[in-house]
């Protein structure tokens, strides 16, 4: 983490859920229904809605995540310099950290015995893509058996112009389906897996089927004496 | 001898190890050309269209004789693209396409969905208790009904079609009472974020209650069937071993988990839908091979029969709303049984049309644009007849998921795959993959 | 070219042969073993003992293409899978019928996106349509049935090979703007 000041900060009454920050690179809604192609009629055009993801959270975070958040830092090779934020959403914990300390970071929360998140349920993809710089990212799921099932989650995330993040298969072995099913679906390099191919499409398959800017690819549903665009390609309510 | 289709390919760079493609012809010709070529090495070829490979999914077996030395496994041969359209549909119709994607555990799929929306939205404790009630009834017919198939196409491949029939007996009992209530035998889609579709019809719980029988009997069935049967037990005992560090490594849950003497179920590690309140035993078994995950889905299933009993004398004792109270998610009507078989309840359309245009604009806004959820990420997971079965949603705010993932226990737990079968016959094969009980639907998506 | 018994039956007895021939094969049209998604359960569950597929002598599934007649193509076909299908239904033995089950094998149903192939009748020829999500067993049982009239019902003529062959290039041929494909009944160019 760069700033220090963002994890210790202010405490609040309501600990569990973080602050809401307007996130920039979250699609924005002009106008009331969204449908562009028609005039505005309804009065509602001017209005300009900003969706908004939750920020970094502040100290106590709650339950367990501030004892969990503090061993994680105390054990990372970078004293926590890897870690970018935290938040606390929902009654989930997310550490976002720098894609270059993923694999300690998973290490020590596999291996620190008051962490011990001994077991990975996957990584998954998520692409933002106006997210500028930090396109792709992703979200690896930790499960504790030795404290109940606590679960937690790390997030990081890659340029679109540079898709590379280091692999984990050295420290949960499960991650290698994963890690191909991510680098299938949205091009996320992951540096060091023993055999990055292509899983779920063929392998002459071109272009990245879960990202944003991939059309579903649908096509047109006949019926007599009409036709309907993919869903796609409908009108929609907004962008 | 005609050796056209055994040639070796041209610009093979296999310089010291002869290298044999044999597609069609006469297996003898075949045979004849690798012992002329090469030393007893085989690569094998198995599926995606093949009787025991559970539905499309391709082995790639090196063989040394009788003896698997090397297991690749190719999937994605029925890949969807369901995540993806998740995206472009409301988060009430995710429903229908998560169900689709393990579909012998389709109720499964949708609880874990419905659970996920309703933690993004912070409505989790605004389900009815009667909607959780009817939710953890389902979610345990669909785990016996999932563990029946197991349990009988893995019997079926390994020769026993009567495994099979057997199993498919019980199931129907319960696909039954799943038509009475959904609609559908399949793919039922009855799950809604906030509730479920639509009460049970009045008669439902007796018929279950009737329904019992049969299911129980064909379980008892197969226990007859199986667990003294000299040959399944050599068949299976020993066969396909997984300790619980590969477990754990590999990502590996559910059954397979339990069968090396770990009690983990998230139904009892971390409750949802009520689970803290029913009784059950978390089944373990600790020979860590398809024996022991043949018995861990067979007494799991009487564990499931046991809290379903226990569901059904909750459900006749406690009448109440299906749907949260919140008019803002909660789906505008009830379906009722029109001459067509389906429809809208003929009160509600006489209420939209001739009496409240508020609410015919209601019912249309919720039903064509869908509730929006506020901004963030979710991960939960549940106790899956597969395993842990967990949902990635990520909202942007609007009225379809930003990013729907789902992490299918199959997916993850056919990774073993190959740890079970090196080293152990080609027989093997069949046994340790039909011990992890893969759904192919589940694994690609 | 007349391949097989067509063209061993002298002209005047064509009509009672091909009654005769109708009969047997449709009276044993065995299915390959090939189950894509969730209408395979179904398929799996019209061959057990509530639906009872072997009413019909269909309880046969044979696992290997060759020693089929008919293919159910029961579920989705991905776009990695398409070129498997079209080779289990090339290496079937003519005659041979497909029976595309279920909305996704007809028309991609309720997955109309980059990954599935906008029904299988792209990659097989298909004699009848089999909706529903999935269909029921007894529907199944339904289509088999109807394709069996069609079977009993099918003239013999040029062998089925070339006419399959000629139906195909036709379908595969690139029309022109505005222009309609030939008609087909029963898989034979009207």
């Amino acid at each position: 983490m760069s700033d220090a000041s963002q994890l210790s900060g202010p405490a609040t009454d309501d600990a569990t859920t973080g602050s809401l920050v307007p996130v920039d690179w979250l699609p924005t809604r002009d106008g009331m229904f969204g449908a562009p192609d028609s005039g505005d009629t309804s009065g509602f055009g001017g209005l300009h809605a900003v969706e908004e993801m939750p920020g970094p959270s502040p100290r106590p975070y709650g339950e367990w995540f501030d004892d969990a958040v503090d061993t994680l830092i105390a054990n990372l090779p970078g004293g926590g310099e890897e870690i970018e934020k935290v938040v606390v959403d929902r009654g989930e914990l997310t550490v976002y950290v720098s894609r270059g300390g993923v694999v300690a970071t998973l290490q020590a929360l596999r291996d620190v015995p008051a962490l011990r998140f001994e077991l990975s349920l996957g990584v998954s993809g998520v692409h933002y893509p106006a997210d500028a710089g930090r396109e792709l990212h992703a979200v690896y799921h930790l499960v504790s058996i030795t404290h109940g099932a606590r679960a937690l989650r790390v997030e990081t995330a890659a340029p679109a112009a540079d898709p590379h993040v280091a692999s984990t298969v050295s420290v949960y072995p499960a991650h290698d389906w994963h890690e191909r099913e991510a680098y299938d679906m949205f091009g996320i390099v992951f540096d060091g897996h023993p055999a990055l191919a292509r899983i779920l499409m063929p392998n002459d398959w071109v272009g990245h089927p879960g990202c944003k800017d991939y059309p579903l690819g649908g096509v047109n549903v006949q019926f007599h004496g009409a036709s309907v665009p993919p869903v796609d390609e409908r009108r929609r309510y907004y962008s | 001898m005609n050796t056209d289709h055994v040639a070796p390919p041209p610009d093979t760079e296999f310089d010291d190890a002869a290298f044999v493609a044999a597609a069609g012809g006469d297996w003898s010709d075949v045979a004849d050309e690798i012992a002329r070529l090469t030393e007893e090495r085989v690569v094998v070829n198995m599926g995606p269209q093949h009787p025991s490979t559970h539905g499309v999914l391709r082995l790639i077996l090196e063989l040394s004789g009788e003896t698997v030395t090397e297991t690749r496994v190719g999937v994605g041969y029925l890949h969807t693209g369901i995540e993806k359209t998740m995206e472009y549909r409301t988060w009430t119709q995710g429903v229908a396409l998560t169900t689709r994607m393990d579909y012998v555990a389709s109720m499964a799929n949708e609880l874990t969905y419905v659970l996920a929306v309703e933690r993004l939205l912070g409505i989790t404790g605004a389900v009815p208790p009667r909607a959780a009630l009817i939710r953890m009834l389902m979610a345990e017919l669909t785990r016996v009904a999932s563990h029946l198939i197991a349990v009988g196409t893995g019997g079926n491949e390994l020769g026993g079609t009567t495994l099979m029939t057997v199993g498919f007996r019980g199931r129907e009992e319960i696909l039954r009472f799943f038509e009475m209530v959904t609609g559908q035998r399949m793919n039922n889609a009855y799950l809604r974020v906030g509730g479920v579709a639509q009460d049970l019809p009045p008669d439902a719980l007796a018929f279950l209650r009737g329904a019992f029988g049969g299911v129980l009997r064909s379980i008892d069935d197969l226990e007859d069937l199986l667990m003294k049967n000299p040959i399944y037990r050599g068949r299976l005992e020993g066969i396909g071993y997984l300790d619980l560090a590969g477990c754990m490594a590999l990502g590996i849950t559910g059954p397979v988990l339990r069968a090396t003497g770990l009690p983990f179920d998230l139904r009892r590690a971390a409750p949802y839908c009520g689970y803290e309140d029913v009784e059950f035993d978390v089944v373990t078994e600790t020979t860590a091979d398809a024996w022991g995950r043949f018995m861990v889905r067979m007494r799991e299933m009487r564990q499931s029969m046991r809290i379903a009993a226990q569901c059904i004398e909750r459900l006749e004792a406690s009448p109440g709303p299906v749907m949260v109270a919140d008019k803002r998610i909660a789906w505008p009507s009830q379906l009722s049984l029109g001459p067509d078989g389906q429809g809208q309840s003929p009160a509600h359309v006489r209420e939209m049309l001739s009496g409240s245009m508020e609410s015919l604009i209601h019912h249309v806004k919720l039903v064509t644009e869908g509730f929006r959820v506020p901004a963030g990420q979710v991960f939960v997971q549940t106790e899956h007849p597969k395993g842990s079965h967990g949902v990635h949603l990520v909202s942007d705010g609007g009225p379809r998921p930003y990013r729907a993932h789902v992490r299918e226990p199959s997916f993850n737990n056919l990774q073993a795959l190959a740890a079970l079968c090196n080293g152990g016959t080609v027989s093997d094969v069949i046994v340790g993959l039909a011990s992890l009980d893969p759904v192919l639907g589940g694994v690609d998506r | 070219m007349a391949d097989g018994v067509e063209g061993k039956v002298p002209a005047f007895a064509l009509g009672s042969v091909a009654k005769v021939v109708g009969t047997l094969r449709a009276g044993s049209t065995w299915p390959v073993t090939m189950g894509l998604a969730c209408c395979a359960i179904e398929m799996m569950a019209a061959g057990t003992a509530r639906f009872d597929l072997s009413r019909f002598g269909m309880e046969v599934f044979r696992a290997s293409p060759r020693q089929a007649d008919l293919m159910i193509v029961s579920g989705r076909v991905s776009h990695k899978m398409a070129p498997v299908v079209r080779r289990v239904y090339d290496q079937m033995a003519e005659p041979k019928w497909v029976i595309s089950m279920g909305a996704c094998a007809c028309t991609g149903g309720v997955f109309n996106n980059y990954a599935l192939v906008q029904g299988c009748d792209h990659v097989v020829p298909v004699d009848i349509y089999l909706p529903g999500c999935p269909p029921r067993p007894e529907m199944l049982i339904h289509a088999i049935l109807e394709l069996h009239q069609q079977i009993k019902a099918e003239p013999l003529g040029p062998d089925r090979a070339t006419v399959a062959r000629a139906v195909e290039q036709a379908a595969l041929a690139t029309l022109a703007p505005g222009e309609a494909r030939p008609a087909t009944v029963n898989g034979v160019l009207a």
